[in-house]
C-alpha cells in the first residue's frame, strides 16, 4: 500500500493521511494508491501539514508498517527511549521497529 | 565571561520579535512553507524526523550558571525533560513546537543566548578549546578571540549566504583539543620570537562526504589583522566556491582543487586589498572584551594534595580531571556517557545540577565540550570529593574520558532526517560490551566515533576506531574505519573493509581492540600501536 505522511504545521508532530484528515497514528494511514500527489497538493495547500511525501507501506493484523526502517522509526518513535515511543507501554514497539 | 552590552541584548530581543511575528504569519498562512523554512533555519529551527529541533549556540562552549539552568528549564517547558549536546558544543532540543519556540527563544535572550546562524549556508558556531583560561598549557586564553570572531561573523551581510555552512575553531595550545585541523578554518594562537600574539591560520579542513586535514596557510598573522585575514579567507571562498554542486561546495574542495598556493596567493592579494579598508575592529575592542575573561579570584596558598583513599573516586581523578594552570585547582570533567547510555543527552534535572553544581564549585563556569562532554574549569582540589559525590548521585561520574565508553556519537536515524543508520544503539551496545572500569583502563585511551551518515557529525573520520553507518539496500550497515585522530596529530581514518550489521560491528570493534593490546608495547595509545603495525594485523583479525 501507499500512503501518505507529513508533520503538522503547530508542533511538527508525525502525522498520517486518513482519507479525511490527519492522524497521529499510523495504523489509521489510508491506502492512497496512485493519489498522493494530489492529496499531497491540496493538504500542503491548506497550510496545516509540512514536508508531505508518499511511502510504502503493508498493512497486516497488527496493523500497517512503513517498509522502510526510517519510516517505522517516524512511525514508532525513537528506538532508544523506550518512554518516547508511541506505545512506551508496549516492550515490543522496538521490535516491530527494527 | 563574555557580557552582553546593551547593542548585543537588543539585537538578540529584536530577532526573537522579529522571529515571533514571522511565526505568527506562518502559522495564519500568510507565509508558505518555501517562504518560512529559510527564516526557522536562521533561527536554528529545524524540521527533523519526529518534530521541530532547536539548535542553541553556546558560542566557544562557554556559560555560566543561569545559563546551563535555563537550558534545563526549557526542555522541561518546551521540550520533553532533555537535551542533547552536540560536536559543535550546542545543545539540541529535539521535539519543539512550532508554536512555542519564540517563547523558548525569549528565555534563552534573558540570559544572553539565542540559536542565530546555527544552522544554513554562514559561519557557524566558533568552537574552542575547552579548557581555556584554566589549563598551563595555552599561549593565551583563546576565548576573547573566539568571541571577537564570533561578533565579526555573527549577522556579517557578506557571509549570510555562502556555499556551504562555515566552521571555525579557535585554540591556544600545542595540544589540540577543538579538532582544530578539522575546521574550514583553524587558528592557532602563538607568540612570535618577540612574544608578541598572532594567528596561525589553517584552511580546508572537515569531514563529510570528502574529508580532508586542514592545511596551515600561515605561520603567524599580526593579531590586530586576525580578523582581516579570516576575512579575506572567507571572501575568496565566498567568490569561487561552487554553487553549482552542494556536496563540492566546501572551501576543502576549493582549497584542494585550486591548490593552496593559488589559493593563498588570492587570499594575500584580498588580504592587501582589505588592509587599505577599515575592517579591523581597533585593537581596543579586543581588549574590552579581554577584560571579561578575567581569572576568578583564585586562593592562594592551596595544598594539591587529595584524599584518594575511596578508589571509586580516584579512578574518576584519575581518569576525568586534568591539570589546572593555578595551584590547588583542578579541571574536572562530567562524562556524559554513562554506560549504555545515548552520548550527549542531559535530563533537565541534570542540566539544573551541573548548573548549581557550577555555582558551588567551578566559579559559576561550565564548558560543552566537542566530545558532548561537560567541564567545570576551576574546582578546588579540596572540593573534589564533594563535587563527584553530588555528581555519583546525579549518575554523571562515569570515568570514562578517552576511553573507549566515550564514545562521540550523532544522533543517527532515531532522531535525524538525513541519516541512514542508527548510531545510537551501536555506542550503547560498545559502552555495555567494554563498560568494566578494569577493562577500559587496560586499553587506555581510545577515542571511537560514529556517524549515521556520510555527513560525519559524529566525526567517523577522526575515530581511532570510527563506524559509519550505511543504508544497504534498506538495512542498517556499519564500516569500521582506524587510524583516524583529530588532535595536533590529526590524521583521516581509513576503511577496514565491508560492512558489518549492528552486533557484526560490535564484535569487530572488540576484535580490533583485541589485536591492539596483544600487540600494544609500552604506554602506546591504540592509535600509536595502529600507525607502527599498519592495518594489516587488524583486517586479518576482524575479516579472517
Amino acid at each position: 500500500m501507499k500512503i501518505v505522511t507529513a508533520n503538522d504545521l503547530k508542533s511538527g508532530a508525525v502525522i498520517w493521511w486518513t482519507g479525511v484528515g490527519w492522524s497521529l497514528d499510523v495504523n489509521e494511514a489510508a491506502d492512497v494508491g496512485d493519489d498522493g500527489a494530489k492529496v499531497i497538493a491540496r493538504e500542503e495547500g491548506a497550510q496545516n501539514a509540512v514536508s508531505a511525501y508518499v511511502i510504502d507501506a503493508e498493512k497486516d493484523e497488527q496493523g500497517v508498517r512503513p517498509a522502510h526502517i526510517k519510516e517505522r522509526i517516524r512511525a514508532f518513535g525513537p528506538t532508544v527511549r523506550l518512554d518516547l515511543t508511541v506505545k512506551p507501554a508496549d516492550a515490543n514497539a522496538v521490535n516491530w521497529v527494527i | 565571561m563574555y557580557k552582553y552590552d546593551e547593542y548585543d541584548q537588543q539585537m538578540v530581543d529584536t530577532r526573537v520579535a522579529e522571529f515571533r511575528d514571522q511565526v505568527r504569519r506562518r502559522l495564519a498562512g500568510e507565509l508558505t512553507e518555501d517562504q518560512f523554512k529559510p527564516l526557522r533555519l536562521q533561527n536554528g529551527l529545524y524540521l527533523q524526523l519526529h518534530a521541530y529541533m532547536l539548535r542553541v549556540a553556546v558560542p566557544y562552549g562557554t556559560m555560566n550558571s543561569a545559563q546551563m539552568k535555563v537550558l534545563g528549564d526549557i526542555a522541561d517547558k518546551y521540550d520533553r525533560g532533555y537535551g542533547h549536546f552536540t560536536t559543535r558544543t550546542n545543545i539540541q532540543y529535539n521535539w519543539i513546537k512550532l508554536e512555542d519556540t519564540p517563547d523558548a527563544l525569549a528565555d534563552l535572550a534573558k540570559v544572553e543566548m539565542h540559536a542565530i546562524q546555527t544552522s544554513g549556508n554562514c559561519i557557524r558556531n566558533i568552537s574552542s578549546d575547552q579548557y581555556a583560561g584554566a589549563s598551563a598549557d595555552e599561549v593565551v586564553d583563546p576565548r576573547p578571540y573566539a568571541e571577537l570572531l564570533r561578533q565579526w561573523s555573527s549577522f556579517h551581510p557578506e557571509f549570510l549566504v555562502l556555499p556551504r555552512k562555515f566552521k571555525i575553531a579557535v585554540i591556544a595550545s600545542e595540544i589540540d583539543r577543538a579538532a582544530m585541523r578539522l575546521h574550514d578554518i583553524g587558528i592557532n594562537l602563538v607568540r612570535n620570537e618577540a612574544g608578541e600574539v598572532g594567528a596561525e591560520f589553517y584552511v580546508g579542513g572537515g569531514m563529510g562526504r570528502t574529508p580532508f586535514v586542514a592545511k596551515k596557510i600561515k605561520d603567524f598573522v599580526p593579531i590586530d589583522q586576525m580578523v582581516t585575514y579570516a576575512e579575506a579567507c572567507v571572501r575568496v571562498y565566498n567568490r569561487y566556491g561552487r554553487r553549482d554542486n552542494k556536496y563540492k561546495a566546501r572551501i576543502k574542495i576549493l582549497v584542494h582543487e585550486l591548490g593552496l598556493e593559488a589559493y593563498s596567493k588570492e587570499v594575500d592579494a584580498e588580504f592587501a586589498h582589505l588592509l587599505s579598508q577599515p575592517i579591523e575592529p581597533p585593537l581596543a575592542e579586543l581588549e574590552r572584551i579581554q577584560a571579561m575573561f578575567f581569572d576568578p579570584a583564585f586562593e592562594t596558598g592551596l595544598s594539591d594534595e587529595l584524599d584518594l583513599s575511596d578508589p571509586d573516586f580516584r579512578l574518576w581523578v584519575e581518569r576525568n580531571t586534568y591539570a589546572h594552570k593555578a595551584p590547588g585547582y583542578v579541571i574536572a570533567n562530567v562524562s556524559l556517557k554513562p554506560i549504555g547510555g545515548i552520548p550527549g543527552d542531559a535530563t533537565s534535572d541534570q542540566i539544573r545540577l551541573m548548573a548549581d553544581l557550577a555555582k558551588d564549585y567551578s566559579f559559576d563556569e561550565l564548558r560543552v565540550t566537542h566530545a558532548q562532554n561537560i567541564v567545570f574549569p576551576h574546582v578546588k582540589k579540596s572540593d573534589l570529593y564533594a563535587l563527584w559525590q553530588k555528581l555519583e548521585k546525579a549518575d554523571l561520574s562515569t570515568p570514562n574520558l578517552d576511553t573507549v565508553g566515550d564514545i562521540i556519537a550523532c544522533p543517527g536515524l532515531d532522531y535525524c532526517s538525513l541519516a541512514n543508520a542508527r548510531s545510537i544503539p551501536v555506542a550503547q551496545k560498545i559502552s555495555e560490551r567494554f563498560g568494566s572500569a578494569e577493562r577500559q583502563a587496560e586499553i587506555g585511551e581510545l577515542k571511537l566515533k560514529i556517524s549515521g551518515c556520510i555527513n560525519a557529525c559524529g566525526h567517523h573520520h577522526a575515530g581511532h576506531i570510527g563506524i559509519l553507518g550505511v543504508d544497504k539496500k534498506g538495512k542498517e550497515n556499519y564500516q569500521l574505519l582506524l587510524g583516524g585522530s583529530e588532535g595536533a596529530d590529526t590524521s583521516l581514518a581509513k576503511i577496514t573493509g565491508p560492512g558489518f550489521d549492528e552486533d557484526g560491528v560490535v564484535d569487530a570493534t572488540e576484535k580490533a581492540i583485541d589485536v591492539y593490546l596483544a600487540n600494544k608495547q609500552g604506554d602506546e595509545r591504540f592509535l600509536d600501536t595502529y600507525r607502527r603495525i599498519g592495518m594489516a594485523p587488524f583486517k586479518e583479525a576482524i575479516y579472517g
